[in-house]
């Protein structure tokens, strides 16, 4: 009410005015009617009525809410004597808007993706569960298993319920082209521990995922906008998926995501308990734990569970339950969160860091800045405290006048976090988990909203402590320069200090950035020229996967075919490509006389189905024996290539390798290895090359079947024309001379899987790059900015100096060395530092240590040789003139 | 000899005014205070503005704008129920403190004899 009034004031003031007028001329009327002249009456009207302007004065007095106004009044005082000094105030705004704006950009990633619960109601309480064979540091964590899962649906006292999940792809035929789809198979319990129902239809009933129930599945939002325009009618319809007709049950709404995965349909795994064996680890799990049960209890009902599991299924043929008692696996569960973040959040994390560094030293800029300002209006402060003015009431001037700043800083950093938001999503968006969770929402405007404010705060600190200190009537006392001077002076070089330290943990932790991603380029990904490997999917279905051998034929057909195209120099395929993630730890492998279960713990061995020619399309290196050839699989041989990693982990060197047998399940007969390859750094240029086993594309006795071959291969072009148009027009064209009914899917040459390992080293480097670029431009304006302020107070002793017979040269040099023994402070604090922060981002780097000596000379020389010249362009002034005639003016 | 208006005594003079006469423009309050003074009181008729905005703050009395005798626009001021009640406790509030005063004035102080 009575802040609506503080808006209404003018109407108010008009009334006022108009009832004292009113009042006046009853009065006036009153006197003439009493015989008094016009002029008289007047006048004793006036006199009656007392003064005017009091009342006026006395009635404001009683309207007014003294706070709000008198700081609506200071805040205009603050904008005005902000305009005074454009130029700076600018200067001032566009630091805190970069400093604000990047922070709360890196903010809204973090929050997006750390901080926010996963889409589903009570997702706290979401888990996967995974394994390991050992409890060391260094233990590959692996999904969880079919036997794992019966046992703990059936024996849980912390589990509400347990599900399991794979991701696929599937081709679905009968529509107008054939298509290729990602598939999600899970069992009956997964969209009920999410806690997602389906939009239409209904989900899947336990008995629809028991074996031999009819075919269903339930469509994504996306893919039934996209393929049936959202038709409702679908409902009851069939789709042909893989060949065989489901029955479409229900369509999920559109705000249903899972774990950030792509897909179209989702389908039941119908798995058969009477079927299941111990092992199988190639399942994901997906749990919800009971409200209140802690991560120990949890932990401990898991520990019960397995030895439970191995008892109650048979282990599979060619192994004992012994084997498997004697090594249960060590199970956890892992927050959902977590399972979906992967390890993006240290990253995040490090440049939250780094951009809150920037920020910090932009807020001792700026504060440098006020101060100089403050400085400026020393003798004015200082008058009106002499006048009255409280301390309080200078204080709150000098406060509001930062936090304006603060504010307006503040709303044009929210602009710049809402385009590099946008940015950001561009350009990270294969790396970032949840991205479509990083938006600009009020969380973070509520966070620029309080860094900006603190911001304010922090940048009006030092003149409210030097100007509004409840003493301070003295500075009146004229000049008083060179005393204030020092003491001024000490403060900007502490901030200066600072700035400096603060740049060169920033340009180390960039520098470590640079040397990591220089290692990464450097390592020999195990391939040749990516960008000329054109990489297409192509999944045979239907009747024709049906029979082995004609899936070979077949894929055979049509590397022939893509052979023949123009320019085409080496084709093959595979089960899997390259760097794909995904790969097939399933199994032990065994090699002859060696395996798993003789008491020694070995990795699990990964393999792949591979065609000939596979690694002269790559360009991996045969490093010793042979290639496989079509012979190799028409005819079954009983052969396999290795990499050399693993030969020489297990045989010593590659030649050693060679006539050794290995085999994939106690089942099965023993291969030859007839080939040792190159490594191929499969999981990125960072890790490790694994040790890999690679078998031919047709095999038989493979996993207790007669034979079996690959129908959903990737097949590898080396062509100059990778990626292109026309080529790709070429290849399709290729295929659908073999078979008119396959889809080619997942177009890409194999840089681009090559890039995306390298991609978020070089995002990490390039915001790193830039927040460093910013700290070393903040410090050097610093640096400038006290040997500038140092030359113009010492303007008289240079004079005299000069006057003494001092040489220009000598005097440059002495305000050098002052900036130079800043640097050097400040570059010694900042090694400090370093060395805390960067043992921080350690798994971040790749072939560099964090404390890389490199790196810190390289650094600090930088930082000393930017102060040098920061210092040198304000000590060139020394010899401008004005000294001596400073020193003659006196 | 006018006497300057006590502190705090123009707000009852207003109220009870307001009271007996019914709702009247800052004119009309006046000159009836005066009136009523008999030419005791001094009164800076200004004065009189502030004491009504104070007394609308609080919710005494409240304002609207009307017509006057002559035909103007008046802002016209009358006792809300609040001010009924203000009223009521104020005036006897102060005929205690009245009586009080003139027990001490009337009598000399009694003292305590030995």
């Amino acid at each position: 009410m009575r802040l609506w009034d503080l808006f209404r004031r003018r109407r108010l003031e008009a009334e006022l005015d108009e009832e004292l007028a009113h009042h006046l001329e009853a009065l006036e009327a009153e006197h003439r009617a009493r015989g008094l002249p016009a002029e008289e009456a007047r006048l004793a009207a006036r006199r009656d009525m007392g003064g005017l302007l009091q009342t006026r004065e006395a009635c404001r007095d009683q309207r007014r809410i003294p706070v709000v106004e008198t700081l609506w009044r200071d805040l205009r005082f603050a904008a005005r004597s902000l305009r005074r000094t454009p130029a700076v105030s600018a200067a001032i705004i566009a630091t805190l808007a970069i400093a604000i704006g990047g922070t709360a950009a890196v903010f809204t990633v973090v929050h997006g993706v750390l901080l926010k619960p996963l889409p589903y109601p009570d997702a706290e309480r979401l888990v996967s569960i995974v394994h390991r064979r050992s409890s060391g540091p260094a233990a590959e964590e692996f999904p969880s298993a079919p036997y794992l899962y019966f046992t703990f649906r059936e024996e849980s006292r912390t589990l509400q319920g347990i599900g399991l999940w794979r991701m696929g792809s599937a081709s679905v035929t009968g529509l107008e082209r054939p298509e290729r789809i990602q598939s999600l198979f899970v069992t009956a319990e997964i969209l009920p521990i999410l806690g997602i129902e389906p939009r239409l239809g209904r989900g899947f009933s336990p008995e629809e995922d028991s074996p031999g129930a009819p075919a269903t599945v339930i469509l994504t939002h996306a893919y039934w906008q996209r393929r049936f325009g959202g038709d409702a009618s679908i409902i009851g319809r069939e789709l042909v998926i893989d060949g065989a007709a489901r029955g479409v049950i229900g369509v999920m709404p559109p705000a249903f995501t899972f774990l950030d995965r792509e897909v179209d349909v989702i389908v039941p795994f119908q798995l058969d308990r009477s079927q299941v064996t111990l092992g199988r680890y190639v399942f994901q799990s997906l749990a919800r734990v009971r409200r209140g049960v802690t991560r120990a209890e949890t932990a401990s009902d898991l520990a019960r569970m397995v030895p439970l599991a191995v008892e109650r299924f048979p282990p599979p043929p060619g192994y004992t339950r012994e084997q498997f008692a004697a090594r249960p696996v060590l199970s956890r569960v892992k927050p959902l969160k977590e399972e979906v973040v992967g390890d993006v959040g240290h990253t995040l994390w490090v440049l939250m860091g780094a951009l809150g560094l920037v920020l910090a030293m932009a807020c001792a800029n700026v504060a440098n800045l006020m101060l100089v300002r403050a400085d400026g209006r020393q003798r004015e402060l200082a008058v009106r405290s002499a006048l009255g003015a409280g301390w309080l009431a200078l204080a709150r001037e000098l406060w509001l006048e930062s936090l304006l700043l603060g504010v307006i800083g503040g709303i044009a950093g929210l602009g710049l976090t809402l385009a590099a938001v946008g940015a950001l999503r561009t350009f990270a968006a294969p790396n970032l988990p949840r991205l479509s969770e990083v938006v600009v929402d009020p969380i973070v405007i509520a966070f620029a909203a309080v860094v900006a404010l603190l911001a304010g705060v922090a940048i009006g600190l030092l003149p409210v402590i030097r100007y509004a200190r409840p003493r301070l009537a003295a500075s009146l006392a004229g000049g008083g320069r060179l005393t204030e001077g020092r003491e001024r002076h000490r403060a900007r070089a502490a901030l200066v200090l600072v700035q400096v330290a603060t740049a060169l943990v920033l340009l180390v932790c960039s520098g470590l950035m640079i040397r990591t991603f220089h290692a990464l380029t450097r390592v020999d990904p195990g391939f040749t020229r990516p960008e000329e490997v054109q990489l297409v999917h192509l999944a045979i279905a239907g009747a024709e996967a049906a029979d082995p051998e004609r899936v070979t034929r077949m894929q055979n057909a049509i590397v022939d075919a893509i052979a023949a195209i123009p320019g085409v120099l080496s084709v093959a395929f595979a089960d899997r490509a390259p760097m794909a993630g995904d790969n097939n730890s399933d199994t032990v492998l065994m090699a002859e006389g060696r395996t798993l279960f003789e008491g020694r713990s070995r990795p699990l061995r990964r393999f792949e189905f591979i065609s000939p020619a596979l690694f002269r399309t790559l360009g991996t290196p045969v490093v010793a024996g042979r290639d496989l050839t079509w012979a190799d699989l028409y005819d079954k041989r009983r052969t396999a290539l290795v990499s050399e990693t693993l030969a020489r982990q297990e045989w010593g060197s590659a030649a050693a390798a060679l006539g050794r047998l290995v085999r994939a399940s106690p089942g099965d007969p023993w291969r030859e290895i007839v080939g040792v390859v190159g490594d191929l750094h499969d999981d990125g240029m960072n890790r490790p090359a694994p040790p890999l086993v690679y078998f031919p594309a047709l095999v038989g006795q493979f996993w207790s079947t007669q034979a079996a071959s690959f129908p959903s291969a990737t097949f590898l072009v080396r062509t100059p024309r990778a990626g292109s148009e026309s080529f790709l027009r070429d290849l399709q064209k290729a295929v659908w001379s073999v078979n008119s009914n396959l889809p080619l899917d997942q177009f890409r040459t194999l840089e681009e899987p090559y890039r995306r390992s390298l991609a978020r080293t070089g995002f990490m480097l390039a915001m790193l790059a830039i927040a460093a670029a910013m700290g070393l431009l903040l410090g050097s304006i610093g640096v400038y900015g006290v040997i500038a302020y140092s030359v113009s107070q010492r303007t008289r002793e240079i004079g005299i100096r000069l006057a003494l017979g001092a040489t220009g040269s000598e005097l440059k040099r002495m305000f050098v060395r002052q900036g130079m023994a800043l640097a050097a402070g400040g570059v010694l604090i900042g090694v400090a530092a370093a060395l805390a922060f960067t043992r921080w981002m350690s798994s971040l780097l790749f072939g560099v240590s964090s404390l890389d000596p490199t790196t810190y000379f390289v650094v600090a020389a930088i930082v000393l040789l930017t102060a040098m010249l920061a210092a040198y362009l304000p000590a060139r002034r020394v010899t401008r003139g004005n000294a001596i005639a400073a020193l003659r003016c006196g | 000899m006018p006497t300057e208006v006590l502190q705090g005594t123009l707000d009852l003079m207003v109220l009870r005014t307001l009271e007996t006469m019914g709702p009247q423009h800052g004119f009309g309050l006046a000159k009836r205070i005066l009136q009523v003074s008999e030419g005791v009181l001094e009164l800076n008729q200004g004065t009189l503005y502030p004491a009504l905005l104070r007394l609308e703050e609080r919710g005494w009395i409240k304002s609207r704008w009307g017509v006057s005798d002559n035909n103007r626009r008046a802002k016209y001021y009358e006792l809300t129920a609040r001010g009924r009640r203000q009223v009521a406790a104020e005036a006897a509030s102060w005929e205690r403190t009245v009586s009080l005063m003139e027990r001490f004035l009337r009598k000399p102080a009694p003292t305590t004899g030995r």
